[in-house]
């Protein structure tokens, strides 16, 4: 006959069925709390709560059993419900060839999400990356095959990220520069660029008027008195803008002038840029919607001068306003603010501006030009828009300098590449 | 928590500036307690207290201040018929004193509004803020993502045309509120607990062609380049609407500044705002005007000036017009405002007549 249980037992027993009714163990003896808490791991009922719950009875043996047992709460950082990990690609273009150290720093951040790394095609040296990630890697010979080597001249330098953009199945990118590391904030905490630029992508944008509270959806604000209700719902975010500490990204004469001047102000906030203002949009710290906008941002404006540092680029400014220009067309919003990343001090400005001037000299036409753009009713794709703009350039600004009637070209080019390449059915495999 | 700082720990500047070229403008129906905490900051300026409400009441002003005081009959004295414009049983009738003053800046607080700390703690100093990011320039005419390029530690970003980095001058500083946020009477009912915690350590030019709700609990300005638009219209007693006396004029001068070529700058400074009206009040109060404010929005949005209009006032005067002209069908509020749109101009140019008799533009027409 086999033995009863006894009493002590079923009552054990009991008590782990019924943890969720239990407040506090502090009353029981040190040997039924260890018993009960052996008996929890075996029925797999421990969570945080029943955790606390333990640690708060004081007793040493339990406090060993933890220890021996490694048993640590995990915070599990908290997406909106609404995205996926496998909706969002992270696309790092690589100027540089290690990106050991970069790779590791946002290890904590990335390695849950699929990479595409871009390898410089002028890059000579092999890419090293270290393991861990779920990444794919193109270089020179995919984008040959992909695009046909004629049209590879698009992707040299930092553009070489918008071969990733291109070629990516997902519904969201993240993009930062290859020389930034995750920041602090004011109170210490790693910033989670990614999660943050999720967060501006999936709340709506406010364009059409401006919150002196600035982000409506950010936790303990709201819109404020005077602020029309039927503005409120907002429009979809269809680009978030990043910041950065330490090195800003000023361009090379105001660095060269300001050599020491690092940007150490920490700004909470994220705000919409308002509907028919147009922004410098750096390239360094971004995410976007592909789905929604991916074909204007465009890998045109490429300098005669352009080398391998921000100080000698334009391609992101030239992109990124002609990203507004269509988003206040299609009524879509961009936002800018949070989150920060750290960019590590690289480069001289002054051998950068010695180098390269003519980028600064540009935008003195470049940004009339963009303010003078002006949409036909009947562009309501994001491709017709980009079309329309680049027919502009190419009208406006093409006598002007040789750079923008290239410029005017590699947008209508881009715009073919992407009906061609971009628009293949996701079933079919990543190149 | 956020909490406002105490008396002792506001330190005064060493060399208040515009110390004769600033006025205070302060609306009350209560007293002036608050001005205890504001002592070593504001004691070194003039102030004009407009008393709202009974003016058989006396209003006690804490010691050691520099002041002039406005009540309900000094008005009716001082504008006789055009008295009417003025709001009374409404914080709006402090735009008489905008009027009244002689000076080039105003610097206009609510008398429940105390003084903040920024996050290391340190009492913050509005009206110096303020009066930096007025004798600074602003940048409407391209937004700069590190925002205002002028303060210390910042500066223009890449790509940002070298031709407009001179600016344009600023003529209204719009600051902030921490703890009660200036929310309307809805939100304030669905989220009655809500405080405003959130420190941003940004100031940044709205740009031009886009509107936003100007609240003048914390505000400075400059009288000489946009105060004949600081009407805070028709409110309170009589009137079918309340608390929308700085919406109204936020919109009216955000539209003239975007004409003129002016810059209106947001963010810091903040203050603590310390009372939360009662919600149920201000709905009685506004909710005429959350209706109204969906004609209102899309009016200002479209509003043409035409080139002719040089100065303030002639700015306004057209706007005038134009509110009666497309806002009185919404309703006859309207017509009466505009009315007394035109009596403020004729008001203030009366009390502010331009030296030497020829009046100078002061302004670029857009």
């Amino acid at each position: 006959m086999r033995t009863s249980p006894s009493l002590l037992s079923l009552t054990i027993d009991s008590a782990v069925l019924n943890l969720s009714n239990i407040a506090d163990l502090s009353s029981l003896p040190d040997h039924i709390v260890v018993d009960l808490f052996l008996r929890t791991l075996r029925a797999g009922k421990l969570n945080e709560r029943v955790l606390k719950l333990f640690i708060a009875t004081g007793k040493d043996e339990v406090f060993s059993l933890i220890r021996a047992l490694n048993i640590r709460a995990t915070v599990i950082p908290v997406l909106p419900t609404t995205i996926k990990d496998d909706e969002i690609d992270i696309v790092i273009g690589a100027v540089r060839s290690d990106l050991t150290s970069f790779m590791n720093e946002w290890r904590p951040m990335f390695s849950r999400f699929h990479l595409i790394i871009v390898k410089d095609p002028d890059l000579k040296e092999e890419l090293k990356i270290p393991e861990g990630f779920n990444l794919d890697v193109y270089e020179k010979p995919h984008m040959d095959q992909v695009v046909g080597s004629s049209t590879s001249v698009f992707f040299s330098g930092y553009a070489c990220r918008y071969f990733g953009y291109l070629v990516s199945r997902k519904k969201y990118i993240i993009s930062v520069d290859d020389d930034c590391l995750p920041a602090r904030d004011p109170k210490g905490f790693v910033v989670d660029a990614v999660a943050h630029h999720i967060t501006n992508l999936t709340t709506p944008a406010t364009p059409f008027f401006f919150n002196t509270l600035y982000d409506p959806f950010a936790e303990g604000s709201d819109f404020v008195r005077g602020y029309p209700f039927s503005l409120r719902t907002g429009v979809k975010c269809a680009l978030s803008c990043g910041l950065w500490l330490n090195l800003a990204d000023h361009d090379a004469p105001t660095q060269a002038l300001k050599a020491k001047q690092r940007n150490s102000r920490y700004v909470d906030a994220v705000m919409t840029v308002p509907a028919g203002s147009l922004v410098p949009i750096s390239g360094i710290n971004i995410a976007f919607d592909r789905e929604v906008v991916g074909p204007a941002l465009v890998p045109a404006l490429k300098l005669a001068g352009e080398g391998k540092f921000r100080w000698e680029t334009m391609e992101d400014i030239w992109s990124g306003l002609c990203v507004k220009v269509v988003c206040d067309h299609l009524g879509l919003g961009v936002k800018t603010g949070l989150p920060y990343v750290w960019r590590t001090d690289r480069g001289d400005p002054i051998a950068s501006l010695k180098k390269e001037w003519e980028g600064v000299k540009l935008m003195e036409e470049v940004v009339p030009f963009f303010q003078s753009v002006r949409l036909p009713r009947e562009a309501t794709t994001v491709e017709d828009c980009v079309v329309e703009v680049a027919n502009a350039a190419k009208e406006r600004l093409g006598l002007t300098d040789p750079v923008f009637a290239r410029a005017a070209k590699a947008m209508l080019d881009w715009v073919n590449l992407w009906k061609s390449v971009a628009y293949i059915s996701s079933s079919s495999p990543a190149v | 928590m956020v909490e406002p700082a105490t008396a002792s720990q506001a330190a005064a500047p060493a060399m208040p500036k515009l110390k004769d070229e600033l006025d205070i403008v302060i609306p009350t129906i209560r007293n002036l307690d608050f001005l205890e905490m504001w002592r070593p900051f504001l004691q070194p300026y003039h102030l004009i207290i407009v008393q709202d409400g009974d003016p058989s009441k006396t209003i006690k002003v804490p010691p050691g201040f520099d002041y002039e005081l406005y009540n309900r009959n000094d008005i009716n004295k001082i504008l006789g018929p055009k008295a009417s414009c003025i709001s009374f049983k409404d914080s709006a009738c402090r735009c008489f004193g905008y009027m009244v003053s002689k000076k080039k800046y105003i610097f206009t607080i609510d008398d429940d509004c105390f003084v903040a700390k920024d996050p290391s703690g340190k009492a913050v100093n509005a009206l110096e803020q303020h009066i930096k990011n007025i004798l600074s320039p602003s940048t409407p005419f391209f937004f700069n993502t590190l925002y205002d390029p002028f303060r210390e530690g910042a500066d223009f970003v890449r790509g940002y045309p070298f031709s407009l980095r001179e600016g344009v001058p600023t003529a209204v500083s719009h600051g902030l509120w921490l703890n009660i946020p200036d929310y309307d009477a809805p939100t304030q009912l669905v989220k009655p607990l809500e405080r405003n915690t959130r420190f941003v350590d940004a100031v940044l030019t709205i740009p031009k062609g886009t509107l936003f709700p100007m609240c003048g609990m914390n505000l400075a300005f400059d009288r000489d380049l946009i105060g004949p638009a600081m009407y805070f219209g028709l409110m309170g007693d009589g009137q079918p609407i309340g608390r929308y006396d700085d919406m109204w004029a936020g919109w009216c001068i955000k539209v003239i500044c975007d004409h003129l070529g002016l810059g209106v700058k947001t963010g810091l400074p903040y203050i603590y705002h310390s009372k939360a009206s009662n919600p149920f009040v201000n709905l009685r109060k506004e909710y005429k005007g959350i209706f109204w404010q969906e004609e209102i929005i899309p009016f200002f949005q479209q509003v043409v000036l035409p080139k002719d209009c040089t100065t303030v006032q002639k700015c306004y005067i057209e706007l005038a017009k134009q509110v009666k002209e497309k806002l009185s069908k919404v309703d006859p509020y309207f017509d009466k405002l505009a009315d007394a749109m035109v009596t403020w101009i004729k008001a203030w140019d009366e009390l502010n007549p331009p030296a030497g008799g020829s009046s100078a533009p002061n302004g670029k027409a857009a």
